[in-house]
């Protein structure tokens, strides 16, 4: 599935990094730990999260994470979106919970290969 | 002026705290410090500083300096002590923190034990807000909030998993205007300089992050100063003019 299917179909929105959207996506993970996440997502996953802080687009880039997915209607700071569009990460955003996403996500079949 | 090594324990905190114990009030401190050979300590509690006069008020004659501060949760809950040279300095900085925590009932606000306390010990009431919730500053924000205040912004226990600059945000913000690392009592200077490979401009402090009178001075840092004061301290964290921080 690509990240462009899930933004369409999770109805959700895109504050930065549109280039990356035909990028495939390959499961998720949820977490706002960034050190958690730093040891436990996977290249390609869709990242669920509420920390906006800039730090989150050096852990995707890291990680090579497919996108970062806000939650709880939270915005990404304008510092956090240039990173993002330096670094060529999708930022998305929505109003659901991180546990209403997720589900939603899974619902669509966006599992690991 | 003759530099001489003057330990520090700048992160303690007091029966205010929700999680610090009831025995931790001012004269307690006082002694407990005194007795640990410490020449200055830092009184930080959760987002407030209510107790702050009574621990200076208390020490007045001991001999013992005492910093007001505030152990500070940013948005993102990562903990930052923030030390002042005064509570008059630091005071105006204790209200904007204060309209970003809930307030409680009286009935949760007696339940989290939350003792504001008087020089001589005496409960004077609870104190009315959340005081272990998480501000809606960011960390850049805190970190600048405490220095337009003539604050020392000093990222707690950064070897915690939980509530550190680590934990939360991964690494350290490169460009950060941090003045030191804390690690807790849990590691050493040396261990977390390998582990967590913070960069070197920061200096490393290590501070008993202590809960309970027993607990105070189990780790301290010492800093070769002329005087034990703030302006002292930060001098040494800036090493500047000779003064340093002492190699554990």
């Amino acid at each position: 599935m690509t990240l462009a299917e899930i933004v369409k179909r999770l109805n959700l929105k895109v504050y930065a990094g549109e280039g990356g959207l035909a990028r495939p996506v390959s499961g998720g993970y949820a977490g706002d730990l960034l050190s958690d996440v730093i040891a436990h997502s996977r290249k390609d996953q869709l990242w669920i999260t509420l920390q906006i802080h800039p730090n989150v687009i050096a852990v995707a880039a890291l990680k090579d994470l497919a996108a970062i997915v806000f939650v709880n209607g939270r915005e990404p700071a304008p510092e956090t979106a240039a990173q993002a569009e330096k670094e060529r990460i999708p930022l998305c955003g929505t109003t659901l919970s991180a546990y209403e996403l997720a589900g939603r996500a899974y619902a669509l079949g966006l599992l690991e290969k | 002026m003759a530099l001489r090594r003057i330990r520090a324990d700048l992160h303690i905190h007091s029966c205010l705290s929700p999680c610090g114990d009831l025995s931790i009030y001012p004269r307690r401190i006082v002694e407990r410090a005194s007795a640990a050979g410490i020449g200055v300590v830092g009184v930080c509690d959760h987002n407030t500083a209510g107790n702050a006069a009574a621990v200076i008020n208390a020490a007045r004659g001991s001999g013992l300096t005492v910093l007001p501060g505030m152990e500070i949760a940013s948005e993102e809950e990562v903990h930052v002590l923030g030390l002042f040279p005064s509570l008059a300095a630091l005071r105006p900085l204790e209200e904007e923190i204060a309209r970003d925590l809930p307030r409680l009932s009286a009935k949760e606000a007696a339940r989290q034990d939350q003792v504001l306390v008087g020089e001589d010990d005496e409960v004077l009431g609870f104190h009315p807000l959340h005081l272990l919730g998480a501000t809606r500053r960011t960390l850049s924000e805190i970190v600048e909030l405490i220095h337009r205040r003539g604050g020392l912004a000093i990222a707690a226990h950064i070897d915690r998993e939980a509530f550190s600059i680590v934990s939360q945000l991964g690494f350290i913000p490169p460009g950060l205007a941090i003045d030191a690392l804390e690690v807790s009592p849990l590691t050493t200077i040396a261990r977390a300089r390998e582990t967590i490979r913070p960069p070197a401009r920061f200096p490393l402090v290590r501070f008993s992050d202590a809960h309970r009178p027993e607990e105070i001075g189990r780790a301290t840092t010492d800093f070769l100063l002329a005087a034990p004061t703030f302006e002292e301290i930060r001098m040494a964290l800036k090493a500047e003019r000779g003064r340093r921080v002492c190699r554990p």
